[in-house]
């Protein structure tokens, strides 16, 4: 039996252009979004782990209000029920605050095994917050899984690391954060779009948290980004036709740019 | 790039919430697993039977009939993921296409409840594939006068003849054949195993390349006598079963369409001829202009034929506006843009070539252009011109 959270992020389509909001953080209302792409695999696991099992797969939220998309989405695939934290307070929250927020939403959802997230969001890619709700939670974390294996309430992971690949094990509840190895996100079936519409969603506010809201927030974030320059395009790349002597002219090149 | 083609009129506000999630789940499929091998499938004259379970774990086998392990979605949705298919390839949509609506939707209507029970959960589901079989070498565009004849043998029925052109026939595990008997035409459940039942691939298609067809013989195929679909005699029962995969393919058409209009597009912001991109010459501005206006008008045929579909008010001589219009609109479109891509179009580097050599398929099979011009021109004129 295992009943796992999973942590869904709504973010920017990383195909649309990035914009940022006048406080300098990205802004997640006037763009289109989705599921982090992250997010699916860790979905999936959970998934996987139930279907193996048994228990069920809540997904957790913490955004605007178009973030509803990303737990709908997740429905879709097939988790069975979801919770989106909105509130006003939000914007603007860091990695802090914002793991302050998933740690209380996951206490108050009470009964869990597992708390399982991406490896990193599509947007902020830090990958610092299942570390921060670890802590906040107070339990173990097994981050970076390539490869996951339960048994009893005992759960393995694969790290692949730059130098050496480890394998690490926990017990209890914990927090497991996942990579894009670890399995191959399923489609939304057409069953699932349906199915999903049945399926419950809570909407909490931070006062439903017991979080004050200058716990959270531009205001109470311990780091402030003070600019942003958009990044200027890519030139267009130098195209170099052999006549016989293309080796000649890209070792040039190279050099010229002192590669060689 | 620019989505224009697919909503410049912005159509869709014309579909529900349901419908947009629908495209997008089959949209995200037909582009991480058929976009990426499409060419080489289509090289190789491959068909990608892989992804049939992951058709069926989707919910695109049948996907428009209800129970029986089918999806139940409407016509609409059937229409989206047939457009989103075959921006992908001809092919794949034709697989889907004999699957659901041929060969399952012929058990669907006509079946008994044990032919339902035997084959469609796990035709839904991808475990099993169903084929077709009307077209004869001598029965074309007119399939009445078919020469395949079934006759009564005590407790069996006995099948003799040939059928050509017949999708995934020699990939089916069981094959719904139409023949000739002493009470007109009748459908019969064939199990491809049968004894007396050989399927022989089609070679040197120039054409759905990524799907098979094949001619089939009958010599003596001896089936018990619950395997006659029991639901209908005559032509009507195959027709009804045609105009479902006619609908799918208006559709279908026009995703192949705006795939090689954004092929187009997409080269002609990036290609660069007397100093400039070849999308500011005007002659490739009208070019892509007449795609988009054609597409969307396509579309629209599509969406409208979809609704009085779900609506239970199409009728037959509908389908034929939808089928011949966006069909032929879709290869003229697809040529169009390859003459955009110039040389490099030829290759399969670029879809729009691949699409219209499909296409080519699609205007003849499920009644050609003329049989479509002229069930409208009956309509029209109250004359029969065939
Ligand atoms: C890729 C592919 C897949 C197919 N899959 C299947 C399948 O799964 N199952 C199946 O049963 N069949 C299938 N078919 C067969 C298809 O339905 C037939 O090819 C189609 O019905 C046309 O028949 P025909 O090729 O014999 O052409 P014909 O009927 O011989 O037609 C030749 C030409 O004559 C024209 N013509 C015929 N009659 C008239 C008329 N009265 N007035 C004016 N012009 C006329 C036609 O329009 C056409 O231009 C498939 C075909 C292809 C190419």
């Amino acid at each position: 039996m295992a009943n796992i959270v999973v942590l869904v992020k709504y973010v920017p389509d990383a195909t649309g252009d990035r914009t940022f909001t006048s406080d300098n953080t990205v802004d997640r209302v006037g763009v289109d979004g989705l599921l982090s792409e992250l997010d699916e695999y860790a979905v999936e696991e959970a998934l996987k782990v139930v279907e193996a099992g048994d228990g069920e797969v809540t997904v957790l939220t913490v955004g605007p209000e178009q973030a509803a998309d990303a737990v709908r989405k997740a429905l879709q695939i097939g988790a069975h029920k979801g919770v989106h934290v909105l509130d006003d307070a939000i914007a603007g929250s860091d990695a802090a605050a914002t793991s302050l927020v998933l740690a209380k939403a996951i206490e108050k959802i009470a009964d869990y095994d597992i708390v399982m997230t991406g490896l990193a969001s599509t947007d902020g890619a830090m990958s610092v917050v299942p570390a921060m709700l670890a802590e906040r939670l107070g339990l173990p974390q097994l981050t970076f899984a390539s490869e996951l294996t339960i048994e009893g309430d005992t759960i393995r992971i694969r790290r692949d690391g730059d130098a050496a690949t480890e394998t690490i094990e926990a017990s209890g509840k914990m927090v497991v954060s996942v990579t894009d190895q670890i399995n191959e996100p399923r489609y939304p079936s057409f069953k699932g779009i349906m199915a999903a519409k049945k399926k419950p969603v809570e909407t909490w506010s931070i006062a439903d948290l017991g979080i004050e809201a200058s716990q959270v927030g531009t205001a109470a974030a311990w780091t402030k980004v003070l600019s942003f320059e958009p990044r200027p395009p890519r030139t267009a790349g130098e195209i170099v036709t052999d006549e016989g002597d293309g080796g000649t002219k890209l070792a040039e090149y190279l050099a010229s740019k002192k590669f060689v | 790039m620019s989505t224009s083609a697919d909503d410049y009129l912005d159509l869709d506000t014309l579909l529900s919430p349901d419908e947009i999630a629908l495209r997008a789940t089959v949209r995200a499929f037909v582009d991480e697993r058929i976009k990426p091998h499409v060419a080489q499938w289509f090289e190789e004259a491959h068909f990608p039977r892989h992804l049939v379970k992951e058709m069926g774990d989707l919910g695109l086998l049948g996907m428009h009939l209800t129970g029986y392990g089918c999806a139940g979605r409407s016509s609409v949705e059937y229409g989206l993921a047939a457009m989103e298919l075959e921006a992908g390839d001809s092919g794949i949509r034709t697989f889907v296409s004999v699957q659901g609506s041929l060969a399952m939707s012929a058990i669907h209507k006509f079946g008994s409840e044990e032919q339902k029970q035997t084959w469609l959960p796990g035709m839904a589901a991808g475990d099993l594939i169903g084929c077709f079989g009307l077209t004869e070498p001598g029965a074309g565009s007119d399939p009445a006068s078919m020469a395949t004849r079934a006759v009564r043998d005590g407790d069996e029925w006995v099948l003799d003849g040939s059928k050509r052109w017949i999708g995934l026939a020699s990939i089916a595990d069981v094959a719904v054949i139409w023949a000739q008997t002493d009470e007109g035409i009748r459908g019969f459940v064939v199990p491809t195993q049968s004894e007396g039942f050989t399927a022989t691939p089609i070679t040197g298609k120039l054409s759905m390349r990524t799907s098979i067809q094949c001619d089939i013989t009958l010599s003596g195929v001896r089936l018990p006598a619950d395997a006659v679909l029991p639901d209908v005699k005559g032509l009507k029962g195959p027709f009804s079963c045609l105009n479902e995969a006619r609908y799918g393919i208006m559709w279908g058409a026009m995703g192949a369409a705006r795939d090689a209009y954004e092929a187009a597009l997409a080269y002609a912001l990036e290609r660069r001829q007397f100093d400039v991109p070849i999308a500011s010459f005007q002659l490739t501005q009208a070019k892509l202009v007449d795609m988009v206006l054609e597409i969307q008008k396509g579309q629209l045929v599509a969406l409208q034929t979809g609704r009085l579909k779900d609506a239970g008010t199409l009728r037959p001589e509908q389908i034929s506006f939808g089928k011949l219009n966006n069909v032929r609109e879709a290869i003229e479109i697809c040529r169009q843009a390859r003459t955009v891509i110039g040389g490099n179009g030829v290759t399969l580097d670029h879809s729009p070539l691949r699409h219209a050599n499909n296409l080519e398929s699609v205007r003849t099979y499920e009644g050609t252009d003329e049989v479509h011009t002229l069930i409208m021109g009956r309509i029209l004129t109250g004359i029969s011109a065939f």
